[in-house]
């Protein structure tokens, strides 16, 4: 069986550097080049956003971001279709990150059957809880060698984390506080007491840690206790910023 | 067929949890308590003692006499608007604040439209002296200022919610974003049968006192302790599900449920969710939601705030879907010239949710042996303005 390119880019002996964007944003037709952007800039993954009209995790950058991206006619096949070919151009792993209603409207089974032929290696709901995935989606996401990768926060029970291990494959996503997204200028004692207590558990699967990401000093302390780290709301505002062209100007200041 | 909750949290096809994994460790501890801590004597007592001296419980079964001659048909209200507040929103209120005590909770959230909720919330934690926040949509701070005014006495902070639509879907979102910030110290308490599971059959047990009272008091007027008929209007659902609770699995009973059609099913501007709506996934529940075929929430229409939400609760939907229930929608008009019939008639003015569900008797015929019985939510008070506007009073 093909190897998924989550486990082999995991496999590298490197931290990596995820970058999330709502795609869509800020034009409509930015995906592609932001994709090739961040790979020429040495970004080892990237989580594209599929907007949704009510992200009830996000914070406000998402949100808004989120909303542009649908008023300038982001829809799942519009997605899609730009990313037919990407791989093409683009060999590091893409995982897609969505609210699960959307998926649902446009038939998870198809969903998985684009996703397979596109390239795309995993998928991040964060609405789709692992129990409910695990009994109803799992097969189909096997079947089309998708992985799907779920979230821990600060007050996930251990039990439920050696679960979510248990059945995970490519990555836990370690949110790193209780929070919703949006970037933060610095960590707490709480947020690496976190971080170390998750790293003593040896959890067999990886574990990246993403929400609040935002400079150097944030990065390096999410990355000081796993493989890595994922940045979203900092990143999107520099985009709104400086646009598609400076990418490689953000993703140096992060690895500085 | 059974039409209450299964061990799932499932009505059906719809129900079940579907919230970030932020949220598991909230609704977890609420789903692991719900049953066991309601269940308590002791919680018990304080519920019926507060529903009876505060809220004025049991509200009356009022015989419309009136009505009843001009439909030939026998017709009871369910007299909701005459408790404490003005609406049924507080008896669900009351049972989530004891609930959200015993729980150890010290900071209460809660999400409004037309601002019922948010003041039924807003007074039981005066009464507990518990923080509260209440989120409601800026465009609804706007539209509903009495009742924002109301909360403020209270005590209550009123949180504007900003994003997307600026409406009760937005407020929701919004009060969800804060229990994901608040883990620990915050219980939400929803306003309708919506939610990730436990939240509708917890919402639900807390207004079944509706039908629980009408069992009693039908058997004193009429002899037998169920009607032909039940009808409510339904925007999640939390009035509906309180007035068929116990008639649910009662087959000799049936259950009408009246939608808000807005400016009309086709117009674009409605929120019939029965009619418009397709199974998929809003606010941690899988149910029947108003949507773009792409799968984006679109913002639903009606001239009444509180039944302006693009869902339903997970029962209605599987009612529904199974037949057991039939499905009516009323537009605006209709439903405002019901208020003025209704006050007129029977010198009770309804809120103009409450007001939907008596255009069941103009689409419906019912027979003159036939015991049928509305639930009068609200009080119109709130809505004073949009009448005047409206009738140019
Ligand atoms: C008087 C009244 N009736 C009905 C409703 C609709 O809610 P539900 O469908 O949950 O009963 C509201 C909501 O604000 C209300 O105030």
């Amino acid at each position: 069986m093909k190897q998924n390119r989550i486990d082999l880019k995991f496999q590298e002996d490197k931290k990596l550097l995820s970058i999330y964007f709502s795609a869509g944003f800020p034009n409509l037709e930015d995906t592609v080049p932001i994709l090739k952007n961040l790979q020429a800039a040495g970004v080892d993954m990237v989580e594209i956003g599929l907007p949704f009209s009510d992200p009830l995790a996000d914070g406000p950058t998402i949100q808004e971001s989120s909303t542009q991206a649908l008023r300038n006619g982001m829809t799942t096949e519009k997605l899609f279709t730009q990313l037919e070919g990407i791989r093409d151009h683009i060999d590091i792993p893409l995982v897609l990150m969505g609210y699960f209603n959307p998926m649902m409207q446009y038939g998870i089974e198809k969903f998985c059957k684009r996703c397979e032929a596109i390239g795309i290696d995993g998928l991040i709901i964060p609405d789709l809880p692992v129990d409910v995935y695990n009994e109803e989606y799992k097969s189909m996401f096997d079947q089309h060698g998708l992985y799907n990768m779920f979230l821990i926060t600060p007050q996930t029970p251990d039990a439920r984390i050696r679960y979510i291990d248990e059945v995970s494959n490519g990555f836990i996503y370690m949110v790193s506080s209780a929070a919703v997204t949006g970037a933060k200028t610095t960590f707490g004692a709480t947020q690496t007491d976190y971080f170390q207590r998750i790293a003593h558990m040896d959890l067999k699967t990886p574990t990246v840690v993403g929400f609040g990401i935002s400079n150097t000093e944030t990065y390096t302390a999410a990355i000081s206790h796993s493989k890595g780290a994922i940045i979203g709301s900092a990143f999107i505002k520099f985009l709104e910023e400086k646009g598609v062209d400076q990418i490689k100007d953000f993703v140096t200041g992060i690895r500085a | 067929m059974n039409y209450n909750v299964d061990e799932k949290g499932y009505y059906g096809d719809f129900g079940g949890a579907f919230i970030p994994e932020m949220l598991y460790p909230n609704v977890a501890e609420l789903r692991e308590n719900y049953l066991k801590i309601t269940a308590e004597p002791e919680f018990q007592k304080e519920f019926d003692d507060l529903l009876k001296n505060y809220v004025g419980r049991p509200t009356p079964l009022y015989f419309a006499k009136r009505l009843s001659e001009k439909y030939n048909t026998k017709i009871y209200l369910k007299r909701e608007d005459l408790c404490h507040t003005g609406a049924h929103k507080v008896n669900n209120t009351i049972g989530q604040i004891l609930l959200a005590k015993r729980l150890g909770k010290t900071r209460i959230i809660a999400e409004t439209g037309a601002g019922q909720h948010g003041v039924a919330t807003a007074t039981v934690c005066a009464l507990m002296g518990i923080e509260c926040i209440v989120y409601m949509g800026e465009l609804d701070i706007k539209r509903q200022a009495p009742n924002v005014a109301r909360m403020k006495m209270l005590g209550a902070e009123v949180r504007p919610a900003l994003s997307g639509s600026k409406t009760l879907k937005d407020a929701t979102n919004e009060a969800i974003r804060d229990w994901i910030n608040n883990p620990v110290d915050t219980h939400y308490i929803i306003g309708s049968v919506v939610g990730p599971h436990p939240y509708p059959d917890m919402v639900a047990r807390f207004q079944s006192v509706i039908s629980e009272e009408i069992k009693i008091q039908l058997q004193q007027l009429e002899g037998r302790d169920y009607p032909d008929h039940v009808i409510a209007c339904v925007g999640g659902g939390s009035n509906a599900a309180g007035l068929y609770y116990h008639y649910l699995n009662d087959t000799r009973v049936n259950i009408i449920a009246v939608e808000a059609a807005g400016k009309g099913i086709d117009s674009g501007a409605s929120a019939a969710t029965s009619v418009l709506g397709k199974e998929g996934v809003i606010h941690g529940s899988k149910t029947l939601l108003m949507q773009t075929p792409d799968g984006q929430i679109t913002e639903p229409y009606s001239i009444s705030a509180g039944l302006d939400y693009p869902g339903v609760g997970p029962m209605h939907a599987h009612l529904f879907r199974s037949g057991r229930a039939e499905f009516i929608s009323v537009p605006d008009q209709e439903a405002m010239d019901w208020g003025l019939t209704l006050s007129q008639m029977e010198g009770i003015i309804p809120a103009i949710e409450t007001a939907h569900a008596f255009a069941a008797l103009d689409v419906r015929k019912f027979e003159p042996d036939e015991v049928v019985v509305f639930n009068c939510s609200g009080r119109g008070d709130k809505d004073l303005d949009t009448y005047i506007d409206y009738f140019k009073l």
